[in-house]
């Protein structure tokens, strides 16, 4: 049966740690660095979960800085 | 295979649409505004009106919308965006002419530009930023704050007696025969944002159609100024927000849509 995987990659200096993408992913992957910060001192979203992405596009479209890119791709 | 091996070019679904610059925002974490610059972005992309669309920015948190989004723009004083596009738009009518505007924007400063260019049935598209709440200045109440709700200029909440009733102007243009497309949308979740995306396509080619004056509210958060995290601002959006501003379609005459109440769309909120 063909199944979907998804990735995402996060431009991690333009991430503000909102958490609304976190909020946001039916499948757990993401969260906020809870130590890391970036360059303006943002918590930033990582992929903690990243095989259970499923490419859905979810986080980057309430992103509101546009950080995310998505991946999606059917396997058989 | 690998998480790694699906991160190629011909497996991307979504990445930052390329009209929306490389310039960081300075939005609030969180803020709607973001989320509507980058819709903005990608339909003018889609729509392949880079070179024709000129966006009128209001004053309030977006006044350096011009910053992110690389379309031609016009500061307009403050309240004074539909006045302008107007001008913009007789004068260049081939092209595509948006206002961006916030709820102290349109709703208490500019109230008569808005109503008397959707009643002349300006060929524009009005984007309406309702936060409740001056963002930019502080959080000071604004036409559209909800009753009870606290901002730095009614600290113990509004109150009708002393405040007046929150304004639902976008009802108010739906009464207007030069409005051609009247819509009530949010941004909250993806759904949300897909819906808000259509409803702006949709304005905007309204508005290259000549069909009249389209206006797409966006109900928004203001988590710095409703004072919570985003994903509490936009808890409360839900609860309280959309309580005064239901989302759905209130008037398109364009594409009416009969089916509507049968799929459950609210085609007339009940207020
Ligand atoms: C003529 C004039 N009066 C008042 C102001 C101060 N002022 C700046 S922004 C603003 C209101 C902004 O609120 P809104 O339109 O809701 O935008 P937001 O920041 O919430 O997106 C006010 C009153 C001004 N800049 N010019
Ligand atoms: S694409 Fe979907 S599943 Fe993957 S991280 Fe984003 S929201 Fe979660
Ligand atoms: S939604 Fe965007 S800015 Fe907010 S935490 Fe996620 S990646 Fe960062
Ligand atoms: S003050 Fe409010 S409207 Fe302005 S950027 Fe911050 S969250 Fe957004
Ligand atoms: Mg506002």
């Amino acid at each position: 049966m063909p199944k979907v995987i998804g990735a995402v990659d996060i431009n991690i200096e333009r991430c503000k740690g909102c958490d609304l993408c976190v909020a946001a992913c039916p499948a757990d992957v993401l969260l906020l660095q809870p130590k890391e910060v970036n360059d303006r001192g943002y918590h930033f979203a990582y992929t903690a979960n990243p095989d259970k992405c499923i490419g859905c596009a979810a986080c980057a479209l309430v992103c509101p800085d546009a950080c995310i890119t998505v991946y999606r791709k059917k396997i058989d | 295979m690998s998480y790694e091996d699906i991160k190629k070019p011909e497996n991307i679904v979504y990445q930052r649409p390329a009209l929306l610059n490389g310039n960081h925002m300075h939005y609030c974490p969180g803020c709607s505004h973001g989320v509507v610059h980058k819709l903005i972005a990608e339909i003018v992309e889609e729509m392949g009106l880079q070179d024709k669309t000129i966006g009128i920015a209001p004053v309030g948190c977006a006044v350096f919308a011009y910053n992110y989004v690389d379309i031609d723009w016009i500061e307009a004083a403050h309240g004074r965006a539909p006045a302008v596009a107007t001008a913009v738009k007789r004068l260049n009518p081939d092209r595509m002419v948006f206002t961006y505007q916030g709820d102290g924007d349109l709703a208490a400063i500019g109230t008569g530009e808005t109503i008397h260019a959707a009643n002349r049935g300006e060929n524009i598209a009005i984007i309406f930023i309702n936060n409740g709440i001056y963002g930019m200045t502080g959080g000071q109440m604004s036409p559209t704050t909800l009753e009870g709700m606290k901002t730095s200029t009614s600290p113990y909440g509004r109150r009708i007696d002393l405040n007046g009733y929150p304004l639902p102007i976008t009802n108010l243009l739906v009464g207007l025969d030069g409005t051609c497309y009247v819509t009530r949308q949010s941004v909250h979740t993806a759904a949300a944002v897909r819906k808000t995306k259509a409803a702006i396509k949709q304005a905007f080619k309204n508005a290259m159609e000549g069909r009249g004056t389209s206006v797409v509210e966006v109900v928004s958060t203001c988590n710095s100024g409703w004072k919570m995290t985003p994903v509490q601002a936009n808890d409360w959006m839900v609860e309280h927000m959309f309580k005064k501003y239901p989302i759905g379609d209130l008037k398109n005459t364009v594409n009416p849509a009969p089916a509507a109440h049968a799929k459950g769309v609210e085609t007339h909120p009940k207020q």
